[in-house]
């Protein structure tokens, strides 16, 4: 590797798109599979430079189906793996993130959000696809996504993602905005030793005993390719040792059920949070992405001008984080919910406030929020 | 002296929880997978080191059915799929077997981008001339005024000749075969195996119960005394003129070449790059 380093530790001055490429590497990411779209093409350009002088494989595939294909299988060859798309890659990945889920293959997507529908606004940001992000692929699965607010949280969301990935089994979802992906600001890259990774639980059985799928704790241990276990897995309903029982209702059941469970039985473990000023906040604002940046900054206005405003940020979009959402609606008079779309995440909010007057804030097709816009809203329903 | 035999002495290779397999009486695949686990036997083939891929379909199943390291896509994706697995672990032994549906009408993209870059996959189409799983409509592959549920008129789409798109697409071994060329399908898969680059067999195969019934051909055995009457070996003829026609079908192998495979050109370049040269 001629002294190439897998960690820059250091303070660097990068863009998101730069700063989530060098964080999939740090988190041992050596298998990526692409294809260009604004406004995420610069991470798979970065990828590109970095992966072969680190030992990795960098990719570009002929679509973002064989790109999501190529990472499924590189993962199962036992490689840490991701591709990065905007909208209409990530639409035209979902039928193989649901392939993902049914087969526990853990990886890494990251989406930079655009403004869609359809080829919408490539070089705008968007926060259109939360919801797809859940709900994306057919059939009853769970998912975690993301969402990094800075370009510092590009860095650390995506190791975060790999380390969510390869505990649970799970694909899992950086939801990031044009604009974090585009903005250039100050990261701090720790020193490896620091840097907590998570590699998945390999088996502890011998090969003739081994079970693909029987879970332990929820999770099942993942032999891969060439290890000598010779398992058959398949996006087919199945059974622990991954033998299609497309007849059984009893194996659907348990397994769906299952690969439901693991996320959300583990909800509370897995959800992260930015709580600020909410101890009595009467106004919150619930905000994620870059559009909490500006949310905050509103929030400290309104605390200077004499209302009780607080921000509640989702770092994990999904698993929801309701608890979070229901603990600030009860002293709350309103909760605020800006969003760069007509109105996704709210209905989320609006289920977990039961009762407290939940108002959306809509934006499209420009810069996000202004600090000042949300301040307005604030007061408004403040006074 | 006879000897008694616990079990077939090719039982090793396929897992006998899967059987009974889903295919119809009169089907071909059950050829495809014999002549294959044949050519694994022939060769000693690190059963630990080869993964078997597969799409949806009838032959689809042939993944679950080898007693290897095996997945079964979403359909179309076993070449994409296949290519991040051969990227990963280049000393694996990938192959995809599936159908002509998967992997030349919803795979079509892959199939050919794969050959182009010369990823060293060995891809195995069984071409029954339908979709016979979702019970036989028209495909890729269907013949000009054949008869399928979504022909009832006659089929009025050309079909490919899947061994010309593999050649001008790129593919280093192309060879087609019918099942009932057992002994030379077996063989074709052993160079298929022993090759390096992106390797391709067509296998025309017999679909009595969803195919040849609206086509004159009821049973098996009907199916194979067409193969029988029309085929034509033509050893490394223009891949071009390989016809399929009720009268001709030209089988044989049409490509056998070298070039770097996409592996070697990435390995040497990363070797490169990590010594700090071609920057």
């Amino acid at each position: 590797m001629a002294g190439e380093k897998t960690v820059l530790t250091g303070v660097h001055f990068m863009s998101g798109d730069i700063a989530c490429a060098e964080g999939a590497i740090a988190a041992g990411c050596r298998f990526f599979a692409g294809y260009p779209i604004t406004p995420a093409t610069e991470i798979a350009e970065h990828i590109a430079v970095r992966m072969p002088k680190v030992g990795g494989i960098y990719i570009q595939m002929e679509d973002e189906i064989a790109s999501i294909a190529a990472v499924i299988g590189a993962s199962y060859a036992g490689l840490k793996a991701m591709t990065a798309t905007s909208g209409p890659g990530f639409s035209l990945m979902q039928e193989n993130i649901g392939l993902a889920a049914m087969t526990e293959a853990p990886c890494v997507i990251v989406d930079v959000m655009r403004g869609g529908p359809s080829t919408g606004q490539p070089t705008l940001p968007g926060q259109q696809d939360v919801m797809q992000a859940k709900w994306g692929s057919h059939g009853d699965y769970e998912i975690i996504a993301l969402a990094p607010s800075s370009v510092q949280e590009m860095f650390d969301l995506t190791i975060n993602a790999f380390n969510l990935a390869e505990a649970y089994r799970v694909p899992t979802l950086v939801m990031a905005d044009e604009v974090v992906a585009h903005m250039w600001e100050r990261v701090t890259i720790p020193s490896a030793e620091e840097i907590k990774i998570v590699n998945r639980k390999k088996p502890s059985t011998p090969s003739d005993k081994y079970m693909p799928f029987m879970p332990d704790d929820l999770v099942p241990p993942m032999a891969c390719f060439g290890e000598g276990f010779r398992f058959h897995a398949t996006g087919l309903t199945h059974d622990e040792y991954g033998y299609p029982r497309t007849q059984s209702s009893e194996t659907q059941m348990k397994l769906v059920q299952r690969l439901c469970d693991k996320i959300r039985k583990n909800a509370d473990k897995i959800i992260r949070v930015e709580e600020q000023m909410l101890d009595d906040a009467e106004i919150v604002v619930f905000a994620y992405g870059i559009v909490a940046r500006a949310a905050l900054s509103s929030v400290r206005k309104a605390r200077q001008q004499g209302i009780k405003a607080g921000l509640l940020r989702p770092i994990t979009l999904w698993p929801f984080p309701e608890k979070h959402v229901a603990k600030a609606a009860e002293k709350a008079k309103a909760i605020i919910v800006p969003e760069m779309n007509c109105g996704q995440m709210v209905r989320e909010v609006e289920r977990a406030a039961k009762g407290t007057p939940v108002f959306h804030m809509p934006k499209l097709g420009e810069e996000p929020h202004t600090p000042m816009e949300i301040l307005e809203f604030i007061r408004r329903y403040g006074r | 002296m006879t000897e008694t035999v616990e079990q077939h002495p090719l039982s090793k290779y396929l897992r006998a929880a899967m059987m009974p397999h889903i295919w119809c009486a009169g089907c071909g695949n059950g050829i495809i997978l014999n002549a294959f686990v044949h050519a694994l036997d022939e060769l000693q083939i690190n059963l630990d080191k080869l993964v078997v891929v597969s799409g949806i379909g009838c032959i689809g199943r042939a993944a679950g059915y080898i007693n290897v390291d095996s997945f079964h896509t979403t359909h179309g994706r076993p070449i994409a799929f296949a290519t991040g697995v051969k990227l990963a672990n280049s000393e694996l032994e990938v192959v995809v077997i599936s159908g002509d549906g998967d992997l030349f009408a919803i795979g079509g993209n892959h199939f050919i981008h794969a050959a182009r870059r010369n990823i060293g996959i060995k891809v195995i189409c069984a071409n029954n001339f339908n979709y016979g799983m979702t019970g036989g409509q028209v495909g890729p592959t269907t013949p000009l005024d054949a008869f399928t549920t979504t022909t009832p008129y006659g089929n009025i789409e050309h079909p490919f000749n899947l061994v010309h798109l593999a050649a001008a697409a790129g593919a280093t071994y192309v060879a087609r075969w019918t099942t009932l060329h057992v002994r030379m399908l077996t063989m074709s898969i052993k160079k298929l195996l022993q090759r390096k680059g992106f390797s391709f067999i067509e296998v025309i195969s017999p679909c009595p119960e969803i195919y040849g019934r609206h086509n004159k051909m009821r049973t098996g055995l009907e199916m194979m005394e067409w193969f029988k009457k029309a085929s034509v070996i033509s050893n490394f003829s223009d891949p071009a003129k390989a016809e399929i026609t009720p009268e001709r079908i030209v089988i044989g192998e049409f490509v056998d070449i070298q070039k770097p495979t996409y592996e070697e050109l990435l390995h040497n370049k990363m070797a490169q790059i990590m010594k700090g040269e071609g920057e």
